[in-house]
């Protein structure tokens, strides 16, 4: 029997930015707290970092009739089912899992960075020390045991929750329609889909760091389903062509009417 | 709380005020979130925007201090409008009582204020009685000087236009919240309130739950589900701490410490056992002696006699007319008069107000005991930013204590909720519990005192602490039976209602306070807690069953609720006169004919109606009714608005009566106040971030949580920012009058200026939980620098969260 395929659902209208959720991660992926500086928010680290693989981002934002909202939206992998950094990933490190998320083998990152420029939502996180990648990988040895992920666990007012997709698109779709306005869904509708879904309470673009159109870029297109196919093809094809012309004209063979010309080992005049 | 956190579901309306419960709550916050989620509308009344605030429906910025002006407003407009729930009013309130003659208010003072000490002499603050000593009633609240018209008469002084120059806030805002928050008057509608230090720490703190008290009164939200006043208490397990006593002015289950001037048991019980000739009013504390001598046979059993009262004469006394407080401790410390100190699970170098008083206080000891998990500042004290450690003859001592998950026993939840929990953990090295600590102490102390006497010798050498194991190790059993209460001889008890006889034998456990005897059978720890084991032994704390039979969220198998394991408190009043519940459709209670059905009621008698047998629901009162004139307080039968010590305004807009008239205002050197100062334009509040606990003693060495909050930050409105020419992330100061805290500066839209008494009022906030120990390279340190040595004057709870202060660039 196939697993379900998993949607951790993102609920930024019941979040209270408690961070339980940054934490637990560490905890159970048992990663540091580095030294930082307070530099005037309550975001720290700045940014997702080798050490912090989910973020809660805090934003002021007033809208134009001064409405004032204060925005804390989790960020980390999204999880795409067309991943554009297993795309582009080299050594098979980052992959896709039977569950249908992108996991990381560690001992396999080569530290190349492809995939930090590949990823349009700039989750993948070098570290210099270590010559390594890192980013969430939704607990894949948790949610293979049928456990929910740290965060999902530690979320004390169920803005985060998983379950199998279709459930789980049914409920964000349902919370979006409740809450009403410019409320919406985030993350079915490109990279053919990704299973860290979000119920946003403003329009995309309204979010620091949330790409409003996050496609696997171009250059990655180009190049993996493009020109490594092209390349590949063109690969075989000269493989194919010295077969061929094997077969065809056998081996080479020095020539019988070879004039005078033996190596140029002659000295003197002609 | 009266109520409890799983309860929260239950409101229409809640009202978040005095707390930032998303951050400081954040899993009670879920049962906010849960009503909410059912159409509740969850308002957040706060200074300052905050991560509670994103989460409710709107949010009200209003000045901190001025809590009283917005909910004397909200009175105003309830009797005003008549939104009040009349039949609850007139059956369950004193509105109906008629005031004594000579009682007054003028100006700001009530009758009886003495200038001099600063106190009122409370004769005149009484409510007339009839000739069989019953009060007076006039139910139809036309009588001129029925509590309902004088309270009206009070409060009609607080119009929108006085209210909204007094808080800064817009008339359309306070409109806003009194109309959805009145609207809970009604049967079928529920509104309770949320609050926490954001109230408590005021000069007028306990006022300003008082408040809150009688809008819960006048809506008939006292005793509903989904109703009631609900503290959000702190998580060290305050609730516990309060319940057994930590507080100076109490014995264990809130009774009283005892005035010297009271110097027999006859005399103390006299004055504190009330009494009440109304055979409709419970009057439960009447039963108080025997909740009292429980109380000393559980301290000194067998030496404990009627001959000796008791031990009544070993217990320590307070001098009439002192107090004790932390604040009291340190203002003694300072003056010399202090030369040892236990400092207990806490850092009060870094929370107790105006620390360069309390570390000056610090180095007068002759010495220092810390029991505590980690080292802090106000251990290390002796070698603290700008002190000599050489010229320091204070002896240290810091004994390593057990942590939380590394012992086994009760902790207490703000719903009253007495929860088991066991150990996870072996404490690390010699650490041991905190309990073991002071028994070992004390068996050493008691060792002495019986070798070489001493002053009181008796008391300590009589006590009976029979609390260790076989090992030699802290039986928590054994105190948790003790708490709970054990019959030390065989004894009879008669129910004459049930006319019942039940025989229990020596050393059985009471099964609940109805059991206790002041004739010396019992022994008692705290009478509260009483009934948490069951008489076979059963520890009821531990109890974990998710049953919920009404559907409220009362889970009446869960743990043990004090008192009694009544879930919600005076839940009689969710019924009429006759038992039916107001609400059928949030069915707390019901009397069926010879019974109480729900929740454990809050007393077996039969509804009022019943003139022979019933009683009335707030059987803790002496009138047994809910007060809406409340004599007990420090400062006035009715809440007023009064300003802080150290506030914006040079009057008050209400009266002649600046700050609160009865606080206590400390004299020492050190205890500068600058109040409306051009030096110090700035309203000041403090409080803690969701990140840290407190001082941050416990969380700033721990990585993951340093790492999301680093260091100190001052949170100031972007319109003061750019007046200042301040900067996001910049370096700047942050001082008053009595000290200086240099701190990062977090420029943000969440703070907008008051406009209060036509003057542009900022307001800034900073957290507290920052010290110089540690991290090793922390360029702040206490945000305590700036506030003043003052508190509430009832409580003594700190006024942290309103004084004047300036920002600068460094």
């Amino acid at each position: 029997m196939s697993k379900p395929e998993l949607v951790k659902l993102i609920d930024t209208t019941l979040c209270t930015a408690c961070r339980g959720c940054q934490v637990a991660c560490k905890q159970w992926n048992e990663l540091p707290g580095l030294k930082t500086k307070q530099l005037g928010t309550y975001q720290n680290p700045p940014d997702l970092q080798w050490n912090t693989w989910t973020l809660i981002r805090f934003q002021e934002y007033e809208d134009k009739n001064k409405n004032f909202q204060w925005i804390f939206r989790k960020d980390g992998c999204m999880h795409c089912t067309d991943a554009a950094c297993v795309k582009v990933c080299p050594s098979g490190s980052l992959y896709y899992t039977p569950l249908k998320t992108v996991g990381i083998h560690r001992d396999k990152c080569i530290g190349c960075k492809e995939c930090v420029s590949a990823c349009p939502f700039h989750i993948p996180k070098y570290d210099a020390k270590t010559d390594k990648v890192y980013k969430c990988d939704l607990c894949y040895s948790r949610i293979r045991e049928s456990h929910a992920p740290a965060c999902v666990k530690s979320c004390p007012t169920g803005a985060l929750t998983i379950g199998d997709k279709e459930t789980m698109m049914k409920k964000a779709y349902a919370r979006a329609k409740e809450l009403g306005g410019d409320a919406n869904v985030y993350g079915d509708k490109f990279v053919d889909g990704t299973h860290v879904i979000y119920v946003l309470q403003f329009k995309p673009e309204v979010y620091d760091e949330l790409p409003v159109n996050p496609k696997v870029p171009l250059s990655v297109v180009i190049w993996k389903d493009l020109l490594k196919p092209l390349s590949l093809l063109a690969a075989g094809g000269v493989l194919g062509g010295v077969f061929l012309h094997y077969m065809i004209h056998g081996p080479k063979t020095p020539h019988e009417d070879v004039s005078g010309q033996d190596g140029g080992n002659t000295e003197g005049g002609k | 709380m009266t109520n409890h956190y799983c309860d929260l579901k239950n409101a229409d309306v809640i009202l978040i005020m005095g707390s930032n419960a998303a951050e400081h709550h954040p899993i009670a916050f879920k049962w906010i979130l849960r009503a909410k989620e059912k159409g509740a509308t969850i308002i957040h009344v706060d200074p300052r925007y905050t991560r509670t605030s994103a989460r409710c429906d709107f949010h009200v910025p209003l000045r901190s201090g001025t809590d009283i002006a917005f909910l004397g407003g909200m009175i105003n407009y309830i009797i005003e409008n008549k939104k009040y729930f009349k039949d609850y009013v007139l059956n369950y309130t004193n509105a109906s009582f008629i005031v004594g003659e000579d009682y007054y208010f003028k100006d700001g003072l009530f009758s009886g204020y003495d200038a001099k000490k600063r106190k009122y002499d409370k004769a005149t603050w009484v409510l007339e009685k009839d000739g069989k000593g019953i009060p007076k009633r006039d139910m139809t609240l036309t009588h001129p000087r029925s509590v309902f018209q004088m309270m009206k008469k009070h409060y009609s002084r607080y119009t929108l236009d006085k209210v909204s120059s007094i808080t800064g806030v817009s008339k359309e805002n306070l409109l806003k919240v009194y109309e959805i928050y009145a609207s809970t008057g009604v049967p079928d509608k529920a509104g309770t309130e949320c609050y926490a230090l954001g109230w408590t720490h005021h000069t007028t703190g306990s006022q300003n739950i008082r408040t809150m008290s009688i809008i819960q009164l006048l809506l008939g939200n006292m005793g509903i589900a989904g109703g009631g006043i609900n503290a959000l208490r702190g998580e060290p397990n305050v609730q516990g701490s309060t319940d057994h006593c930590i507080l100076y002015g109490n014995l264990p289950g809130y009774l009283k410490m005892l005035p010297a001037s009271l110097d027999t048991m006859e005399k103390y019980l006299h004055k504190y056992t009330p009494e009440s000739k109304d055979p409709q009013s419970a009057n439960y504390y009447s039963n108080y002696p025997k909740f009292f001598v429980s109380f000393l046979k559980s301290l000194w059993e067998e030496k404990a006699t009627k001959e000796n009262e008791f031990g009544y004469s070993w217990l320590p006394k307070m001098e009439d007319g002192k107090h004790y407080s932390t604040m009291h401790m340190f203002d003694a410390m300072y003056a010399g008069k202090v030369k040892g100190f236990f400092c207990i699970g806490a850092d009060p170098a870094v929370s107790t107000p105006n620390s360069n008083k309390v570390r000056k206080a610090l180095q007068n000891l002759d010495w220092l005991v810390g029991e505590n998990i980690f080292n802090n500042e106000t251990y290390e004290f002796w070698r603290g930013p700008g002190i000599d450690p050489t010229k320091n003859k204070t002896e240290c001592f810091l004994l390593p204590a057990a942590a939380t998950m590394e012992k086994e026993g009760s902790q207490s939840n703000s719903g009253r909720w007495v929860q088991w929990k066991y150990k996870a953990a072996e404490a690390p090295g010699d650490a041991i519990p905190v309990g073991e600590i002071e028994i070992k102490i004390m068996a050493a102390v008691k060792k002495l005192y019986e070798k070489e006497g001493g002053p009181n010798a008796e008391a300590i050498v009589n006590l009976k602490w029979d609390y260790l194991d076989s090992k030699g190790h802290f039986d928590v059993i054994k105190v948790a039976k003790r708490i709970n209460g054990v019959f030390l001889e065989d004894t009879v008890i008669e129910d004459k209602a049930k006319k019942t006889k039940t025989e229990f034998k020596k050393g059985q456990l009471v099964p609940g306070f109805g059991n206790l005897q002041a004739d010396g059978k019992t022994a008692c720890g705290n009478w509260i807690i009483s009934g948490s084991y069951t008489a076979d032994g059963i520890n009821k704390m531990q109890a974990r069953g998710k049953e919920d039979p009404t559907g409220l969220g009362l889970f009446p198998n869960w743990s043990f609720a004090w008192p009694v394991n009544r879930r919600i408190l005076y839940n009689r009043a969710s019924c009429d006169v006759n038992g039916k519940p107001y609400n059928p459709k949030r069915k707390l209670l019901e009397w069926t004919g010879d019974k109480w059905v729900g929740d454990v009621p809050d007393g077996p008698w039969p509804p009022q109606a019943d003139k022979q047998k019933g009683k009335y629901p707030f059987i803790m009162q002496k009138d047994g009714l809910g007060a809406l004139f409340g004599p007990g307080m420090a400062e006035g039968p009715f809440p007023e608005h009064y300003e802080p010590l150290e506030g914006p305004l040079e009057k008050n807009p209400l009266s002649s009566q600046r700050m609160n008239p009865a606080a206590e205002i400390f004299k020492s050197d050190m205890d500068k106040v600058a109040n409306a100062s051009e030096k110090f334009p700035y309203v000041c509040t403090t409080y803690s971030c969701t990140e840290h606990w407190c001082t941050g003693a416990l969380t700033r060495w721990q990585a993951w949580l340093l790492e999301m909050q680093p260091e100190l930050y001052v949170e100031i409105g972007d319109e003061l920012a750019k007046e200042k020419g301040i900067k996001n992330g910049e370096r700047i100061k942050v001082s008053s009058i009595r000290g200086e805290a240099p701190c990062i500066a977090m420029v943000t839209k969440r703070f907008k200026p008051f406009h209060v008494e036509g003057k542009t009022v900022h307001q800034v906030g900073m957290p507290f939980n920052y010290g110089w120990l540690f991290p090793k390279d922390s360029t702040s340190d206490s945000t305590n620098m700036l506030t003043p040595t003052v508190g509430d004057a009832n409580t003594f709870c700190p006024e942290y969260k309103a004084f004047m202060v300036n920002v600068e660039k460094l």
